[in-house]
């Protein structure tokens, strides 16, 4: 059995389907240590960490630098040892300047004291929750949610746990050699998200085009009647949160709210190494699988580099350009960040950083919609691209979101699919926003008038 | 340092699938060459001389329009060429090319360029200009000549070199069975427009539109199922059920327009659902022109009327979104 949604796309060709062939044999290889690292304090969804670290000061390999700045936040740690040389905003992937903790690298790799295996049997839920927070772990596979985050909105609400091995992202390998190479990390790592959340049912959700990974996976899995592994139709976005859940369970999360609320969680291939790293070893993040591929790339490859390196050293490392890039990007080709820097860092969730050369994004000049509806059948939520992006340009902002817009996860399925080449995509973001603000200046107004209402009853009792 | 001088910033996705509106009117082409082939075997060259004419004509009558108007020539997506093949189609093959050549016009001008060009028309440019023929020209649109009869390539069509018959139509307009027989109409071999009289050939047309994801079945499928429905339950006159249905479904433009012109993209609806009504309501006007209308055929009018309903259409039958449940309808909030 195979599992999948309905709707989708399949990018890539008949040769290559997924773009993925040229790193998916690619073993990981350890990427030499930066001379300098550069550790933004965003590098997951919630409020950024606050430093607490000096310019001067010595850090160690796996020191906390920067501390969680809410409930809905990760802490930071050196990824190399050596010194602060700067506590100032650098570039970050999202193109603006952001509070980045710059540690010039020692080379001696000396490791923090507060480094060091946990028994993760002896200890209790809260422990175990507080040891993943400290580790800074957040969803790698892009989205960057703080994991404890999610284990702890999600305990007595799931009765399912799904390790996302979908990747279902063109171009990106990152997982499938994690999962090729290193399986007791992810499987040790979903047994133990398993045990903390108390969940009968742990699934391992693999794309069929990484069936050579089965194998591995299956006999790990074998001792453990919780854990399960499910092949999963290649087909993107089969990775995305909703459409995986869908898949191996057959329910839907009800829109506007979380997996939690269908019951289900879901952890990133490396996410849940991450997790079983901090348990056997005691180390935080401090590293991740990067993909480097696309046209423009020399020699493509997977990297296993420190957070905070700067992605110019892991162009270096797979050999340059081949051509003068026309394209950059950190993530995928579907949904990934297009950069105009090399100076960016590798961050938690980076998990592939492409630059292409060729014609890919074929863009084109006053694209027509045709109405041919192929962007409704690839839509993976249901929706009516095509209206929501003629009521979008007309900032007919109710339609737009009775035809899905507030639904709508930027997946671009619709978008790659059109024949017209509308970019669908940015105007669906465009809307998104109009439609936010307003509705803030909606309730801003609801909230006035309430209490100018509250405050003329206040005055007439008053004057009772 | 690298040289990151040609360096763009888009938004994603940051890839695009092989298929475009270029590729996509070129696979209808292809799709409609085996019924051109057919006709220009069944009715001779002169069918495939009226063809061309039609598509140099769209081409030309849309570049002068561009020209006209000052935008970029749009003759590139190939469109006006599916339109010009679909007039010429739709005319039987003694019509004049002038006539043609007036009926591209209306097509691309009126119908299809003044309301914005591709993708903005309302009605079907080539059953427009149809129906502009038959209004101006009724008696050139209903001169049906004999299969494999000797016409002049270009010239006017006379009495002598075309043994006039009668379509299948309109012998089942009395309620009797056609004199062709179905394997001559499955194969072409009868009166009627150019591309409308081999149903095997359209067929085989709309199944490389299918493989090729170009159309989708649903508009196709109620169509013709409507009309074998109601055909068969419904049979004029006293003759067999089956006999009638066969052969109310291959003669005609039923294949022609169910599977090229109900699926033009811009003139039909984008959702599922409504795309199946569409086809519903084609297959329920189609019997009913033919069976109550003044006219022996009614697939083109039935096609426009419905035309006008897509917006409509599309209005009603959004289709359940991921995460809204099946049972409550709540509406987006």
């Amino acid at each position: 059995m195979v599992y999948t949604f309905r709707g989708g796309i399949h990018p890539g060709t008949h040769a290559d389907p997924g773009y993925k062939a040229a790193t998916n044999t690619k073993p990981i290889e350890k990427l030499a240590l930066p001379d300098q690292v550069i550790l933004p304090v965003s590098m997951h969804i919630g409020a950024p960490a606050k430093p607490i670290v000096s310019v001067g000061d010595t850090v160690d390999l796996g020191q906390p630098i920067a501390e969680a700045g809410g409930f809905v936040s990760a802490p930071v740690h050196a990824t190399v040892s050596g010194k602060v040389v700067a506590i100032e905003p650098r570039l970050h992937q999202n193109g603006s300047k952001i509070l980045s903790v710059v540690i010039e690298n020692d080379g001696e790799d000396r490791l923090h004291e507060s480094v060091h295996p946990y028994d993760f049997a002896s200890m209790s839920n809260e422990e175990r929750i507080e040891c993943i927070r400290s580790a800074g772990i957040v969803g790698h596979g892009g989205a960057t949610f703080p994991t404890h985050v999610k284990i702890q909105s999600g305990i007595g609400k799931c009765d399912t746990v799904i390790i996302n091995g979908a990747e279902c992202e063109p171009y990106i390998t990152s997982d499938h050699r994690l999962l090729l190479e290193r399986p007791e990390e992810v499987v040790g790592g979903l047994k133990m998200l398993a045990d903390i959340m108390g969940v009968q049912n742990a699934i391992i959700a693999i794309e069929e085009n990484k069936s050579d990974v089965f194998p591995g996976i299956e006999k790990l899995i074998a001792d453990d009647p919780r854990l399960k592994l499910y092949p999963l139709k290649c087909k993107y976005p089969q990775g995305a949160e909703k459409q995986l859940i869908n898949a191996c369970t057959g329910r839907e999360v009800p829109s506007g709210k979380l997996p939690a609320d269908a019951g289900c969680a879901v952890f990133n291939v490396d996410t849940a190494g991450a997790v079983y790293r901090r348990f056997t070893t005691g180390m935080p993040v401090i590293r991740r699988v990067v993909t480097v591929s696309g046209s423009a790339i020399a020699e493509p490859k997977n990297l296993e580099a420190r957070i905070g390196t700067p992605v110019e050293k892991l162009i270096d490392a797979c050999g340059g350009f081949k051509e003068a890039p026309n394209k950059l990007l950190a993530g995928g080709p579907m949904m990934g960040v297009a950069q105009f820097s090399l100076d960016v860092p590798v961050m938690k969730g980076t998990n592939a950083f492409l630059a292409f050369c060729g014609e890919e994004d074929k863009r084109v000049e006053e694209p027509q919609c045709i109405r041919c509806g192929k962007c409704i059948n690839a839509c993976p939520m249901h929706l009516l691209p095509i209206y929501m992006n003629i009521y979008g340009k007309l900032d007919d902002l109710d339609n737009a979101v009775k035809c899905g817009m507030m639904d709508c996860i930027e997946c671009g399925s619709c978008a790659y699919v059109c024949p017209a080449r509308i970019p669908l995509v940015a105007q669906f973001r465009l809307t998104k926003g109009k439609i936010q603000a307003k509705r803030a200046a909606d309730k801003a107004k609801a909230d006035a008038e309430k209490a100018k209402a509250e405050a003329e009853k206040a005055a007439a009792d008053e004057k009772k | 340092m690298y040289d990151l001088s040609k360096v763009v910033v888009t938004s994603s996705p940051h890839i695009k699938a092989a298929d475009d509106t270029r590729s996509m009117m070129l696979d209808v082409l292809l799709a409609l060459l085996p019924a051109l082939c057919v006709a220009v075997y069944t009715f001779g060259p002169r069918a495939l001389v009226l063809t061309v004419i039609s598509m140099v004509a769209c081409a030309v009558f849309e570049t002068i329009y561009n020209k006209i108007v000052k935008q970029p020539n749009t003759v590139g997506d190939l469109s006006c060429l599916v339109t010009g093949a679909l007039i010429a189609f739709n005319v039987p093959v003694a019509a004049s090319w002038w006539m043609v050549v007036f009926g591209a016009l209306f097509a691309i001008v009126v119908v299809k360029m003044l309301f914005g060009g591709l993708g903005k028309n309302f009605m079907n440019p080539a059953l427009g200009a149809r129906a502009f023929m038959m209004a101006s020209w009724a008696g050139m649109m209903t001169t049906w000549t004999q299969p494999f009869a000797d016409l002049p390539l270009f010239g006017k069509v006379t009495v002598t070199d075309a043994i006039s018959t009668a379509t299948p139509l309109a012998a089942m307009k009395n309620g009797a069975l056609p004199d062709a027989s179905l394997k001559q109409m499955l194969i072409g071999q009868t009166g009627g427009v150019i591309g409308e009289t081999c149903a095997a050939a359209l067929i085989v047309g709309g199944i490389y539109l299918l493989w090729r994801k170009v159309i989708t079945i649903n508009i196709p499928a109620a169509y013709i199922l409507t009309v074998a429905v109601i055909t068969f339950l419904f049979p004029m006159g006293d003759v067999s059920r089956i006999d009638w249905m066969l052969s109310q479904v291959l003669s005609g433009g039923l294949m022609l327009g169910a599977i090229f012109m109900a699926t033009d993209y811009v003139t039909s609806p984008v959702t599922p659902k409504g795309q199946i009504i569409f086809g519903i309501g084609c297959g329920l006007l189609t019997v009913f022109i033919r069976y109550f209308g003044g006219l022996p055929e009614g697939v083109s009018y039935s096609i426009l009327i419905m035309n006008t309903l897509v917006w409509a259409i599309d209005k009603i039958t959004h289709p359940r979104k991921f995460g809204y449940a099946l049972d409550k309808k709540k509406e987006a909030q």
